[in-house]
């Protein structure tokens, strides 16, 4: 269990994070998203007790990070965004150091589970310096876990990586998701889509938004978003269009494509289409599309509050629901 | 204390993995061996003169102060440069742990190094009759290793001021030189009286040595003195340790 109250941290005069407050719970895999400096890696530090905040406070298992730092430490796994790790040691024995430094017993057989767990048996005894940047991402995995903590903290755990080691190490993720808590950060939104049970957005050290990713598209973009396509040139359209009630920001896109956005609440869809069809138009196509969440997040981490010029032209699978996301 | 031992054990191996130590030991062993024959030599051929352990302690003392840097630089300088130092500092592990384990790695390290120079000792037992002053040679060696200690833990803390490695080599040298050479011409310039020049002299790092343990004289005062200067480092480098979380 994570809890977080007015975090907030300055360095010198500029303040990194303001006043963040949230919460995780057992079994939640938490996505911490924004731009470079937002503030993600500066709150992980804090929580895993590396550096304490100026004001506010955070629990990790009960503990506070501050006053009982040694046993949030305890209770947690960190792999800090640079995966550092010491070049003269082999796997073997920097994984034995790290067990070690956590009193663990047994630790070779920790040691050695570790290193089944993340693939790492023929690598064993190769020094780190002769990995690769995928196999250094995994050792540092495997010291993040090698305690078996309550909570594990990875800052950008897939940056560097190829797609087929995005992919494992994902996958990895959402398994250690199951028995641990874990805050993971990242500026690829379809990461936090795709593996994260809740997304916390954070721009300029400020929280703007926090929800399951499916709910966070849907409640952020509010209005939907529809495309039309007619047969033939499509001028003078958007003019027909302006003219019903419940539709607005009609555009045309790059495909010659007439885009509109409903107001929230409203079907204004049979009364488009009517309109079309009654001006001359060839109707060929009328479908949702679907806002993407990296939309959303610039829309969300841009100063100040604008819309998006060109929704992507995503299909939405069912007509009501929440569409997904595609890449 | 069981953190401060596995932190000491692992920097310990580490310096046998690497190159610079076999060299440091090496040079050591080297300059000793020659300042040693040509003691002996000077010693056959002038009647009245009868080597004892000054003709190895003085060098070696000076060789340390020379060969520290090169042991001390990369403890915690080089965690900073590699990042590392965040696994240490989110590992259970206190402050004042890390420091002493870094400066125990260090410190038994320089001991071993030291622990081989026992054979000058042993050779000149066996050339002079009917053999060397003990007394000496046991004060000599408790100064040397209270020098090892003091000069580690200096180390140590200025290691923690640096991510590069380098600039803290060249920073500990400079600190080193001036309180091994250039201090001891400053006070015998300053003349007796004064409270702040009784200070400088009472820094005076190769006076503790020369003055008493180096003539077989055990005087607490110097002991304390070492011991102190160590202490005080550890302490001001875990306060560095734990300023640098702050940043
Ligand atoms: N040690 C430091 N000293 C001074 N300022 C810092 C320090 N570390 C971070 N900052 C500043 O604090 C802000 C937040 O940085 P932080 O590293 O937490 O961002 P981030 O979200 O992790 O960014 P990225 O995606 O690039 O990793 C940035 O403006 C950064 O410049
Ligand atoms: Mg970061």
């Amino acid at each position: 269990m994570i809890r977080v109250e007015g975090l907030t941290k300055d360095y010198g005069p500029h303040r990194a994070i303001d006043d963040l407050t949230f919460n995780a719970e057992e079994g939640e895999i938490l996505g911490f998203l924004g731009p470079n400096g937002a503030g993600k890696t500066t709150t992980m530090r804090i929580l895993c007790g590396y550096m304490p905040p100026t004001l506010g406070k955070a629990e990790v298992s009960g503990y506070d990070v501050v006053d009982q730092s040694l046993e949030v430490r305890r209770r947690v796994g960190y792999m800090p965004e640079t995966v550092p790790l010491y070049p003269d040691m082999t796997v073997f024995d920097y994984l034995k150091y790290m067990a070690d430094l956590r009193h663990l017993k047994n630790v070779e057989d920790r040691v050695d589970g570790v290193i089944e767990k993340m693939n790492l048996e023929k690598r064993a005894s190769s020094f780190i310096s002769s990995l690769s940047k995928g196999l250094r991402q995994r050792v540092g995995l495997a010291q993040a876990i090698i305690h078996d903590p309550e909570v594990l903290i990875l800052d950008e755990p897939t940056i560097g990586l190829d797609p087929a080691q995005i992919i494992e190490v994902r996958n990895l993720i959402r398994e250690l998701g199951r028995e641990h808590i874990v805050l993971l950060s990242t500026h690829i939104l379809s990461e936090a889509q795709q593996v994260c049970n809740r997304v916390i957005i954070i721009n300029n050290g400020k929280i703007v938004a926090g929800d399951t990713p499916e709910r966070l598209q849907a409640r952020l973009t509010g209005a939907r978003h529809v495309s039309v396509q007619v047969g033939g040139d499509s001028d003078g359209l958007e003019e027909v269009l302006n003219n019903i009630p419940g539709i607005t920001h009609i555009s045309t896109n790059v495909d010659g494509n007439i885009v509109f956005e409903t107001v929230p609440g409203q079907e204004p869809r049979p009364e488009v289409a009517k309109t079309i069809v009654s001006a001359g138009y060839d109707l060929l196509e009328m479908r949702p599309v679907g806002i993407s969440l990296e939309n959303v997040f610039l829309q969300l981490t841009r100063d100040e509050p604008s819309h998006p010029e060109s929704p992507e032209d995503e299909p939405i699978e069912d007509e009501e629901g929440v569409e997904q996301e595609g890449n | 204390m069981r953190n401060i031992w596995i932190i000491a054990s692992r920097e310990y191996k580490l310096y046998f993995s690497s190159p610079v130590a076999y060299m440091i030991a090496f040079v050591l062993l080297l300059v000793l061996g020659i300042f040693f024959f040509l003691n002996l030599q000077v010693a056959a051929f002038q009647p009245g003169f009868v080597p004892g352990v000054e003709v190895f302690l003085a060098p070696l003392a000076t060789m340390l102060v020379m060969i520290t840097p090169a042991v001390t630089t990369r403890l915690l300088a080089e965690e900073k440069r590699l990042g590392t130092i965040e696994l240490l500092l989110t590992a259970p592990v206190r402050d004042w742990e890390l420091v002493i384990g870094k400066w125990l790695g260090g410190f038994l390290f320089l001991l071993t190094i030291v622990a081989i120079t026992i054979i000058f000792p042993l050779m000149l037992n066996q050339l002079v009759k009917p053999g060397i002053d003990q007394g000496p040679v046991i004060s000599g060696y408790i100064g040397i290793i209270l020098l090892c200690a003091a000069l580690v833990g200096i180390g140590v803390a200025i290691s923690s001021l640096f991510s590069n490695p380098i600039a803290a080599f060249v920073t500990t040298l400079g600190v080193f030189i001036f309180l091994w050479w250039i201090l001891d011409p400053i006070t015998r310039v300053m003349g007796p009286a004064g409270s702040g020049i009784d200070l400088i002299r009472y820094l005076n790092f190769s006076d503790h040595f020369f003055a008493n343990l180096f003539r077989g004289v055990i005087e607490l005062g110097d002991i304390i003195f070492y011991l102190s200067v160590t202490a005080l480092s550890l302490f001001l480098g875990t306060v560095s340790v734990e300023m640098g979380r702050w940043r």
